[in-house]
């Protein structure tokens, strides 16, 4: 192994409801659901109407930006329905599935002897272009752009988060050919950061042609904004390109199979989840057809720092390898923050006494447990954020929307992902994400 | 039923409106809200700024109890009463529950009336900054200038800077600043120290100076020749401000607080570090006063556990912490030592130092930028 990243400060977040290594079922879904909004800078321009037939790997949306980018329905079958919101702005394109599925051929080829115009060709045709996000800022990929190195991060350390040696297992060989036809994309290598506490049955550690990290540590040393600013910073006016080891596996099955499939196994997690176990889907499926139904439950898309709400008539999105299930936390605790013991809740705090049970897992809920405040304690924030930046600084100049300091202050390196932590320990309970989030909008806007 | 229309009279367009944050406050007070996340992470820590508040009190809660006890053990030893020992607590008791009524009275009153002008929910500080103040005045401070140096503090030194959280100086030692530059007489001197009733008259021997003054007059040698030893003033049965004289109820009180994390044991030990060697410096210049006398005289450790480490006041980074409390112990003791006028420097330079934390903070930023800078360049 070439590289050893072993970060100290984090906070692995202890919340029952971890999905068992098994899966119960695998869901075709009637309908699957092509969502633009699952892509950051996606400005969708539609190219199909209602009654169009469909392949696998047929376009669906293009980027009215960057016109070759396409994305692509995942399943064979009718365009049922566009359903549209506020100002008309596209939301879906809902794609009724056919008995049988039938796939676009993309052709079958071996991935060392691809150039790097024929990967990205593929990619773009495909789809699964999408899949690679850029940074700064966490957008779509530019095509154009030449990045420095493409980062994977192939595990998560994110709460209840799938385990991708379980999920990807048999796909060793698609992942290896997704890496090398992911080299050919820059110049600068592909970083892949495996988890050292599982390194040795880990098929991510045989890989070839990767640079490999090993990376150990609490949650968010899984996260691939952090693994790159310990491996290299990103400056101003470089862009990295980082992909999940979901869809370097799913570019591996393209490249060698000519065919796109996009199923994968996703975790149904949480502590209102009755049996946490996976479910093999299509991303787009209704989250009707994968989890039961709750009512006083929130169902997220992703994990519990950083998913997006989904809720029961909604779709997975194009990303997500996880559905979360977690009460809404709605009720009034008599006296809660004065009660010297609340042994039911967990505090990363000491003012609480959850220490004294470290391995307890939390059924949790979604109450705020407090106000909102003005920042008083803040080296909260650093303890959780294993990277080179003051948290705190880089948060008010997000505030103030001084780019300047922002730029100072790390904006490139982060994504709100990567705080995603000083959400949950702040006990001011600032909504950190969404102002560092209005902080990238803001850099995007001013700087483009 | 009955709730619903209490809560329709607070609401926006409600009669009551304008008392909505005062009921909020008790309401929050009483109850967690049922507030659920919006945005970002779903789920979030049990710990709040309220619980944050009160373990800070819960730290102070020892040395307010000894206080108390050492309120009425003053008074019974200056005046040779034969108190036993709940008498002295009880009638100290006494003595300190109107600072800490007219303290919260005043400041609690100043702090809803502002939240509801801002139109904001009220904000806990005032749990801690209530607590804080009677425990660093004197225990025969007139209540009336308690209650004009309070609201100064909080109106001035608090709300005007949008609140807690926003504040430069620390509330309860600007409390201490008003009344000491006001009022000095009612602040310093031998008068005050000691309650002496009006029917009781002290014995010969009294004198009412606190160790500090003593110490600051003739050096160890006084204190020694005034029946002070080194461990009479670790256990605080000695005269002073309210809180300040037990160190032993003090270090109760700061392993609380750092244990539980709200305040930073950095500040703490730099600033024993900078009035250590600043005390060694001043032995070495004859001061008379070795340096390890100047941790338990005055109010030198519980500003440095309590007031220095205030997260809103103090530096935020951690580097800066180091500067900002080794400086804040080290001003203290030039104070003492080479400051005539004034025998207690633990005040002026805690707030001298909350002036200067954003500036350490911004040096050790922009040092960490230019480090970074280099580094992307090189990499």
């Amino acid at each position: 192994m070439s590289n050893n990243i072993d970060l100290k400060k984090g906070l692995d977040i202890p919340i029952k409801g971890a999905a068992a290594q098994k899966v119960v079922r695998t869901v075709i879904p009637e309908v699957v659901a092509i969502k633009p909004t699952d892509f950051k800078g996606l400005i969708p321009r539609l190219l199909v109407k209602e009654g169009d037939k469909v392949l696998a790997g047929s376009p669906v949306l293009a980027d009215k930006q960057n016109p070759d980018i396409l994305f692509t329905s995942p399943v064979s079958g009718t365009v049922k329905e566009i359903v549209r919101g506020d100002k008309r702005k596209l939301l879906a394109v809902l794609v009724e599935t056919d008995s049988e599925q039938k796939k676009v051929d993309f052709g079958a080829k071996d991935a060392d002897s691809l150039t790097k115009e024929e990967v990205k060709d593929l990619l773009l045709k495909s789809g699964l272009w999408g899949a690679l996000i850029q940074r700064p800022y966490g957008v779509m990929a530019d095509p154009s752009a030449e990045p420095k190195a493409i980062f994977v991060s192939s595990f998560s350390t994110a709460p209840l988060a799938p385990d991708t040696d379980f999920t990807l297992a048999g796909k060793a060989e698609y992942i290896q050919a997704g890496i090398t036809a992911l080299t050919k994309l820059t110049d600068g290598g592909v970083h892949l950061c495996i988890n050292k506490a599982t390194e040795a049955k880990s098929m991510f550690a045989k890989m070839d042609k990767a640079i490999i990290h090993g990376v150990s540590g609490k949650h968010p040393a899984g996260n691939v904004g952090v693994q790159i600013s310990h491996i290299s910073p990103i400056r101003k006016g470089e862009i990295v390109w980082t992909i999940s080891p979901l869809f370097v596996a799913a570019i591996g099955q393209l490249v060698q199979t000519g065919k796109l499939d996009l199923l994968r196994k996703v975790a149904i997690t949480g502590p209102a989840a009755d049996d946490p176990a996976y479910v093999e889907t299509l991303p787009g499926a209704p989250v009707k057809s994968l989890t039961a139904s709750y009512e006083g439950v929130r169902y997220i898309g992703g994990d519990i720092l950083t998913g997006e709400i989904i809720g029961k008539d909604g779709y997975l999105g194009f990303f997500q390898d996880q559905i979360c299930l977690i009460s809404e936390g709605t009720e009034r605790e008599i006296l809660g923050w004065a009660k010297p013991f609340r042994m039911n809740l967990h505090s990363s705090s000491k003012c609480y006494f959850s220490w004294l049970a470290p391995k307890k897992l939390y059924d949790m809920n979604t109450n705020l447990h407090g106000g909102p405040r003005a920042f008083v304690e803040t080296k909260c924030f650093e303890d959780v954020t294993p990277m080179d930046i003051f948290p705190i600084y880089l948060i008010k100049a997000c505030l103030a929307g001084d780019i300047d300091k922002m730029e100072k202050y790390g904006i490139y390196e982060v994504l709100p992902e990567d705080l995603a932590l000083c959400d949950y320990v702040d006990p001011s309970k600032n909504d950190i994400q969404d102002i560092i989030s209005k902080g990238i909008d803001l850099m995007i806007k001013e700087m483009a | 039923m009955a709730e619903e229309k209490k809560a329709g009279l607070f609401e926006k367009g409600g009669k009551l409106y304008w008392l909505h944050s005062t009921i909020d406050a008790f309401d929050t007070f009483l109850r967690v809200p049922g507030t659920v996340t919006a945005k970002g992470a779903h789920v979030r820590d049990a710990i709040d700024l309220k619980r944050v508040m009160i373990m800070v009190v819960v730290a102070l809660v020892p040395a307010a109890l000894f206080g108390m006890y050492n309120v009425g053990y003053q008074t019974a030893l200056a005046t040779g009463a034969s108190w036993g020992f709940w008498k002295m607590f009880f009638y100290g008791l006494l003595k300190v529950l109107p600072l800490y009524i007219v303290s919260y009275l005043v400041g609690l009153g100043i702090e809803f009336a502002s939240s509801q002008i801002r139109g904001e929910e009220v904000n806990e500080g005032y749990l801690v900054t209530g607590f804080l103040i009677p425990l660093i005045v004197p225990v025969d401070v007139p209540l009336w200038m308690l209650a004009l140096a309070v609201a100064f503090a909080v109106i001035f030194g608090k709300e005007v800077f949008g609140g807690t959280g926003m504040n430069i100086w620390n509330p309860a030692l600007l409390t201490r600043a008003f009344l000491f530059f006001s009022y000095p007489s009612s602040m310093s001197g031998s008068d005050v120290w000691v309650h002496i009733p009006k029917d009781m008259a002290p014995t010969d021997a009294f004198t009412g100076a606190t160790p500090l003054a003593i110490a600051g007059d003739g050096g160890v040698g006084a204190l020694d020749a005034a029946g002070y030893s080194f461990m009479d003033l670790f256990w605080g049965l000695i005269p002073g401000s309210v809180g300040e004289t037990s160190v032993i109820a003090i270090l109760i009180g700061a392993v609380i607080i750092l244990w539980s994390g709200v305040a930073s044991w950095k500040i703490m030990l730099s600033s024993i570090a900078g009035a250590l060697l600043v005390g060694w410096f001043g032995q070495l210049a004859g001061s008379g006063i070795p340096a390890y006398y100047h941790l338990v005289m005055g109010g030198f450790l519980f500003g440095t556990v309590f007031m220095a480490t205030d997260p809103v006041t103090s530096a935020q980074t951690e580097t800066g912490k180091w500067i900002y409390g080794f400086l804040v112990g080290a001003l203290a003791v030039v104070v003492r030592l080479w400051n005539p006028g004034y025998a207690e420097g633990m005040m002026l330079a805690i707030l001298l130092m909350n002036t200067f934390a954003p500036l350490i903070d911004h040096c050790v930023v922009s040092a960490s930028i230019s480090r970074r800078a280099k580094k992307m360049k090189t990499a």
